[in-house]
C-alpha cells in the first residue's frame, strides 16, 4: 500500500468502514511509516475533539411550527364525522332513521382505515434504525416468554424459518392508543411486521389485502385475535407467508 | 378541506420525517451559511418531501431527506451564482489542495486545543465544498458512507476521498489559526 492511498483510507478506519481485510492492509501500512502513523494519530485526536463539541444546529421553533402548519391536520377529521351527523340530524325524522345506518357504516370504514394506516405507520417507524425489535431472536422459545406479563394476550409466535420466513424477534407497538405485540419476521432483505390484538369476536375472518402507502397489509381474524401483517413484499409472498403461518399456527393447536 | 387520505398520509410523514427537522437544518445552515436562507431551503424541502413521499421506500429517511433539500440548496446557488459557486465537483478546488501536510509545514506532534463550538463552525464554514458537504454528513449528521453516497448521488469512493481532504483541510486550518492566535 502506498502512502497515498493510506491518507485515504486511514479515515474510513477512523469511521469503522472498512471490512477486516482492507483494515489490516492499512494498519500493516501504519506499523511500517511514521508519517502515516502521525497522520493517523492527528486525524484520531481531531476527531476526537469534534465529538466533544456540539457543531449541531436547533431548528427555530417558528420554522417547526411553519412545517407543521403546511401539512394537513388530523384533528379535522373529527368535525368532518360530527358535520356529517348533524347534517343529517336536521333532516326529517324518517331520513334521520336511514341516515343513522349510512353513518354506522361510514364510520365503521373510517375506523378500519385509521387502524389500517396506524397498523402502516408502526411499520415504518419499525424501520428507522434500532426500532425494529425489543428482543432479538431467532428461537420462537425465547420470543414468546418475552411478551408476557407485557400484553392482556399471548401473541402466537411461530417459526418459518424452514418456510423462507425468518423469525428475527417480537416488539411492543401501541396501535389504536393500546400496547399490541409485534413479531417481526425477514424475507430475504424484506420486514415483515405481524401485529397481533386481541378482539371480543371469536368468529373466523379470512385474510383481506390492501395496499397503502406502497405496503401490502394482509388483515385477518382468528380464536379472538385479529392480526395484520404489513410488509413492502409483494401481495403473493405476503399471502404466502399469511397462508404459512396460519396453516403451522392450526397444527400447533390440533397437533 | 383535505380529503382523508391526504391527512393519514400527512400524519405519517409528520411521524416519519418530522424527527429529523434539527439534522436537516443543521445541514442546510453548512450547506448555505446563512440561518434564514436555511429556514427558506428546509421548509421548501419538507413541502417537496411531502409531495413525493409516496416515492420513498424505507428504511433511510435522513438521506431521502437529505437529497431533497441538496436539491433545493442547488437551486439556491444557482440563483445566487454570481456570489458562490454550486456544490458539486470542483477539480480545480480539489487540485489546489494538498491531500496531506507535510510534517515540516505542521508539526503533527501539535496537540489541538479544544476550541468552542463557534470557532469550529467558522471553520468547517470555510471549507470548499464539496468537500464541507461530505464532512458535514459524516462528522456533523452522523450518515454512513453509504449513505452519504446515497444522499450526494456519488460513487462510496468519491465520498472517501472528499472526506480525506476535508479533514486536511480542516486541520491544516486549526493549525494554522492556532499558530496566529500564539
Amino acid at each position: 500500500m502506498t502512502c497515498d492511498e493510506a491518507r485515504i483510507l486511514l479515515h474510513a478506519l477512523l469511521d469503522g468502514e472498512l471490512d477486516a481485510g482492507h483494515a489490516r492492509e492499512v494498519e500493516a501500512h501504519i506499523a511500517s511509516c511514521p508519517a502515516c502513523a502521525a497522520e493517523l494519530a492527528a486525524q484520531r485526536e481531531m476527531k476526537h475533539v469534534l465529538t466533544e463539541t456540539n457543531l449541531r444546529y436547533t431548528a427555530p421553533a417558528s420554522l417547526r411550527a411553519r412545517i407543521e402548519a403546511s401539512l394537513p391536520e388530523p384533528q379535522r377529521q373529527q368535525p368532518t364525522r360530527r358535520a356529517l351527523l348533524r347534517g343529517f340530524a336536521m333532516g326529517s325524522a324518517v331520513s334521520a332513521l336511514a341516515a343513522s345506518g349510512v353513518v354506522a357504516v361510514v364510520l365503521r370504514q373510517d375506523d378500519q382505515q385509521r387502524i389500517l394506516s396506524e397498523v402502516v405507520s408502526a411499520h415504518l417507524r419499525s424501520l428507522q434504525a434500532g426500532h425494529l425489535t425489543d428482543v432479538v431472536s431467532t428461537d420462537r422459545h425465547t420470543v414468546k416468554p418475552w411478551f408476557n406479563g407485557k400484553l392482556d394476550v399471548a401473541p402466537p409466535v411461530i417459526d418459518l424459518t424452514a418456510q423462507g420466513f425468518t423469525l428475527v424477534g417480537g416488539r411492543l407497538d401501541y396501535i389504536d392508543a393500546r400496547a399490541i405485540g409485534a413479531v417481526v419476521y425477514r424475507r430475504r432483505q424484506h420486514v415483515i411486521n405481524l401485529f397481533v390484538a386481541q378482539t371480543s369476536s371469536t368468529e373466523h375472518r379470512s385474510p383481506k389485502t390492501q395496499t397503502m402507502q406502497g405496503f401490502n397489509c394482509r388483515r385477518w381474524g382468528e380464536r379472538g385475535l385479529n392480526f395484520w401483517a404489513v410488509s413492502d413484499l409483494g401481495a403473493d409472498e405476503l399471502a404466502e407467508f399469511v397462508d404459512k403461518f396460519e396453516a403451522t399456527m392450526k397444527a400447533n393447536v390440533e397437533g | 378541506m383535505p380529503a382523508n387520505d391526504d391527512v393519514q398520509r400527512a400524519q405519517r410523514f409528520r411521524e416519519a420525517a418530522l424527527p429529523h427537522l434539527d439534522d436537516v437544518y443543521t445541514l442546510a445552515r453548512y450547506l448555505l451559511r446563512d440561518a434564514s436562507d436555511a429556514e427558506d431551503a428546509v421548509q421548501e424541502c419538507y413541502l417537496r418531501a411531502l409531495k413525493h413521499f409516496d416515492s420513498y421506500r424505507g428504511p433511510a429517511m435522513k438521506p431521502w431527506l437529505f437529497a431533497i433539500l441538496r436539491n433545493v440548496c442547488n437551486a439556491e446557488y444557482a440563483r445566487r451564482a454570481h456570489s458562490h459557486s454550486a456544490i458539486e465537483d470542483t477539480p480545480g478546488a480539489a487540485a489546489q489542495t494538498p491531500i496531506w501536510q507535510e510534517s515540516e509545514a505542521s508539526p503533527e506532534t501539535e496537540v489541538l486545543r479544544s476550541r468552542d463550538a463557534g470557532a469550529i463552525r467558522k471553520l468547517v464554514d470555510a471549507l470548499a465544498e464539496p468537500f464541507r458537504e461530505t464532512f458535514v454528513l459524516r462528522e456533523i449528521n452522523n450518515l454512513s458512507y453509504r449513505e452519504i453516497a446515497e444522499a450526494v448521488g456519488a460513487p462510496v469512493g468519491t465520498v472517501m476521498s472528499r472526506l480525506a481532504r476535508a479533514r486536511a483541510m480542516l486541520r491544516a486550518a486549526w493549525t494554522a489559526e492556532e499558530e496566529r492566535s500564539k
